[in-house]
């Protein structure tokens, strides 16, 4: 146990320098990494949310909301059809998950039928039916009640799409905050996990994925009033009352049928008023939404003309000429950050469905770095503390099992810099606690050696059987401490993971260290000195 | 140089004499464990049982009371303040409201009314906020995740020793368990998904204690054929006693300096592995061996298994 070979010998030297060399950027100034040649490695730490403060969102589709949507859709889409197909009908309209129609003469049944089958199409998902494409409407009839239904398939393939949609406007509406390395990722089968680093305001970021941010342009319904309607209930048919976005207590008669919608723009950007010199947004329509802008602006002069957002109306102003140049601008008493929000908002695009806020954890950056120092102040006085206790328990072999324990710090550091794993506060614990038990491996090795000196064995001898009776026992143990690691790792999420991580590479680098570094070094002192006495 | 000894050299306490007492208390322990699991149940973070924590310092001391009155009408339901850490430090904790939905978005409300009424004044230095759903699903994961950690111990040890030495640290290991769950319902500590964290990392360390002392005792069973399995047991522990004291001393002192240096946010956390080291360091003397005694252990061992027993020489 005590002769190395050469190779070897060089292997742990190149270990252990590599250990020290991947750590050694962490201790550097941002400038001076930037100046190291490109051969050195220079990834630091990456520091979790709890570190360097930051938000961390588990977001929730509201996949019903989308499945409503469709169904909504259907009705349009059903009213459209029987009216081309000439057919009579009541009672039109989403009834739970589903869409009924009556149809009023027995005659037409088949012919309705025929019209709503048509408008289905294929979908196909992996998921359901093991890619087997699939009609998306499924159709009953009983006596003239026709029933429609979307199928399974439809549903889950439609909730997909629009987690993916999801998705990418979250990374847009994010990517505009210009926070650094924001992680955005699906979890489960309708959650999506935000993570945004240094973010100061949290409350801005949840506005901003808070809001579906549907915009549309609509006509005023200018029959009545929205008050007179209201009072006496007779809402005229194709409208509805929306209230202002400013003043949530005013309403307003908005017709329903949308005139120019958000998904024709293609730019949106904050500026100020020209003569009022308030903040206002300005966009930019694409040819089909210029040209449909045009012919209403065009046809409406003296009228207002509703701009709503998510069912609420921001501004109603009246049109005093045609725009046909396809851009416009939306003013509504804005501060300066609503209107940068508000354009944040529609040059990433609408969500298909709201997000639902299920799980926050946001760290000020001030709590970040006081857990940074308390950390640090606490690895510190640990290692030291154990450093001392190592010393006056085994004295020149301590300062051995130090030397390895550094080398241990180092290849962890070296680890976590290069995996790029992220290191949490309960991560500094988890190398605080390598620290402690670290040591174990040599403790271990020392004792055995003390009773192989106890019973009689000369100084060699004891030092061989010492390392060679504790491997065995050495590596049960921290496959144990591994095994509970992996679990931790498996079961967590942010914070708990980190320190399972540092956990597990604490495992393996001090079961290293025992074995390479510290027995090569008491092999050398052994060789050197040739003790014919050993205290310890 | 005069070596700092936490054991003597050549101990020879009987252990396993006391073994009765200790089954004993262990039982006690754990029964004690479970009565106050029930009658004073844990007291849950918003991890497991959702809601709203808002960590704010105040410039100057906290005024509590004026806080709780400010924040008092708000309606927010089950509210409460607590410094933390600093003077002006202060938790502020909303419960859910009960039978809310999945979706709910009332903790994103709580957190908005709150940052209404206290505005720029206070340094909102840490916001947590977790919905019934995802608590429920944590609940589970939890749970799972220390009877999986338990299971695979149980395996790993069948499989390297045998069954009866496995079922001897698992119920060593349930017991550490029972024990610091006993504690936290106890002093109403808060219950968290890190201290799931640390109810494993103790499943670890107490494990790997266990596995030092069992692999004396089997090393022993083999050089001595004919002892007692009392009296093997006792040297066994006698043999690995100054280890097991070093250990749980390097790694306490590392311990302590987290747990007095290292910040409010992780005191439960830390406290609760220094618990487990205590009661793991316990239960590998006094429970995993003892259970070794009451269902025997098989005494054909053969020799040189992995080249133990007995000491190659290389050269």
């Amino acid at each position: 146990m005590l002769h190395f070979e050469r190779w070897k010998i060089a292997l742990i030297a190149l270990l252990t320098l590599a250990g020290f060399l991947y750590t050694a950027p962490n201790f550097l100034p941002k400038a001076a990494l930037d100046e190291m040649p490109s051969f050195l490695p220079h990834k630091q730490i990456n520091l979790g949310l709890d570190l360097r403060g930051g938000s961390y969102l588990l977001l929730q589709v509201d996949t019903a909301s989308v499945t409503h949507d469709r169904l909504q859709q259907l009705v349009n889409d059903i009213r459209k059809a029987l009216r081309n197909a000439e057919v009579l009908y009541t009672g039109l309209g989403v009834n739970g998950e589903a869409v009924t129609i009556r149809i009023t003469k027995p005659e037409d049944v088949d012919k309705s039928l025929k019209a709503i089958r048509d408008l289905s199409t294929v979908v196909t998902s992996n998921l359901l039916s093991g890619g087997l494409p699939q009609r998306d409407l499924s159709v009953a009839n009983s006596g003239g009640l026709i029933t429609v239904t979307l199928s399974e398939t439809a549903k889950v393939a439609r909730a997909q799409s629009a987690i993916q949609q999801s998705m990418e406007i979250v990374r847009r509406r994010i990517d505009e905050l210009g926070t650094t390395e924001p992680v955005i990722q699906q979890q489960g089968a309708d959650r999506i996990l935000v993570q945004v680093p240094g973010l100061g305001d949290p409350q801005r970021l949840k506005k901003l994925l808070g809001q579906t941010a549907k915009l549309n342009f609509r006509l005023v319904d200018t029959s009545t009033t929205a008050q007179q309607a209201m009072a006496t209930h007779t809402i005229p048919a194709g409208a509805e009352v929306l209230y202002m976005t400013e003043d949530p207590t005013r309403p307003l008669l908005v017709q329903r049928r949308v005139m120019v919608g958000g998904d024709n723009l293609v730019d949106a950007t904050p500026g100020f008023d020209q003569r009022s010199g308030e903040p206002i947004v300005s966009f930019r329509f694409d040819s089909t939404g210029a040209r449909l802008f045009g012919e209403v602006t065009r046809d409406n002069v003296g009228k207002p003309f509703a701009i709503v957002l998510d069912n609420k109306v921001i501004s109603a102003p009246v049109i005093r000429e045609p725009i046909l140049g396809g851009t416009g601008q939306i003013s509504g008493n804005f501060t300066v950050q609503q209107a940068n929000d508000l354009a944040i908002l529609l040059r990433a695009g609408a969500l298909p469905a709201p997000l639902n806020v299920l799980e926050e954890r946001t760290v000020g950056p001030g709590l970040g770095a006081d857990s940074i120092r308390a950390g640090t102040i606490a690895s510190i006085i640990g290692s030291v503390a154990v450093i001392v206790f190592m010393i006056a328990a085994y004295g020149l072999f301590g300062v051995f099992a130090n030397l390895a324990l550094l080398v241990n710090i180092a290849l962890i550091m070296g680890a976590l810099s290069m995996l790029q794993a992220t290191l949490t506060l309960p991560g500094i614990a988890g190398i605080v606690l390598t620290i402690g038990t670290a040591v174990d491996a040599n403790v271990l090795i020392y004792e055995r050696i003390r009773e192989e000196l106890r019973s009689g064995k000369s100084v060699i001898a004891a030092i061989e059987a010492g390392y060679h009776r504790a491997l065995a026992t050495i590596l049960d143990a921290n496959i144990t401490h591994f095994i509970s690691a992996a679990v931790l790792f498996e079961l967590g999420s942010g914070p708990v993971r980190g320190f399972a991580v540092t956990l597990a590479i604490g495992v393996v680098t001090s079961v290293f260290t025992a074995f390479t570094v510290n027995r090569l070094i008491v092999a050398t002192w052994v060789r050197r000195r040739r003790p014919k006495l050993l205290v310890l | 140089m005069k070596r700092l000894k936490l054991v003597p050299d050549n101990t020879s306490f009987s252990f396993v004499k006391f073994r009765h007492i200790a089954v004993g208390l262990s039982v006690a322990v754990m029964l004690a464990s479970v009565v106050l699991l029930f009658a004073r149940g844990l007291n849950f973070g918003i991890d497991f049982e959702g809601g709203t924590v808002i960590e704010i310092a105040t410039k100057g001391p906290a005024d509590i009371s004026g806080l709780r009155t400010q924040l008092g009408g708000l309606g927010l339901g089950d509210l409460q303040l607590q410094r933390f850490g600093e003077d002006n430090d202060v938790l502020i904790r909303i419960g859910t409201a009960h039978g809310a939905s999945a979706t709910d978005d009332t903790g994103q409300a709580a957190v908005k009314k709150v940052k209404d009424t206290l505005g720029t004044s206070v340094e909102y230095r840490r916001i947590e906020s977790v919905g019934p759903q995802v608590s429920g699903e944590l609940i589970k994961s939890a749970t799972m995740a220390v009877v999986v950690a338990v299971a695979l111990m149980f395996v790993y040890i069948w499989f390297r020793f045998e069954w009866q030495f496995g079922l001897g640290a698992v119920l060593a290991l349930i017991h550490d368990v029972m024990a610091t769950i006993g504690i936290f319902a106890l002093l109403q500590m808060e219950f968290n998904l890190t201290t799931i964290a640390a109810l494993l990392t103790i499943v670890g360390y107490s494990m790997n204690d266990t596995v030092v002392v069992f692999d004396r005792i089997r090393e022993n069973l083999r050089k001595f054929k004919k002892m007692d399995l009392g009296e093997l047991i006792d040297l066994s522990i006698n043999e690995t006693l100054a280890r097991t004291i070093m250990t749980s001393a390097t790694t306490l002192i590392a311990l302590f300096a987290l747990f007095i240096f290292g910040g409010e946010v992780i005191r439960s956390f830390t406290f609760a592995m220094i618990f487990g080291i205590f009661v793991g360091t316990y239960s590998s003397i006094f429970v995993a061996a003892p259970v070794l005694i009451a269902i025997g252990v098989k005494r054909e061992w053969g020799s040189g298994a992995l080249g133990r027993g007995k000491v190659e020489k290389k050269a």
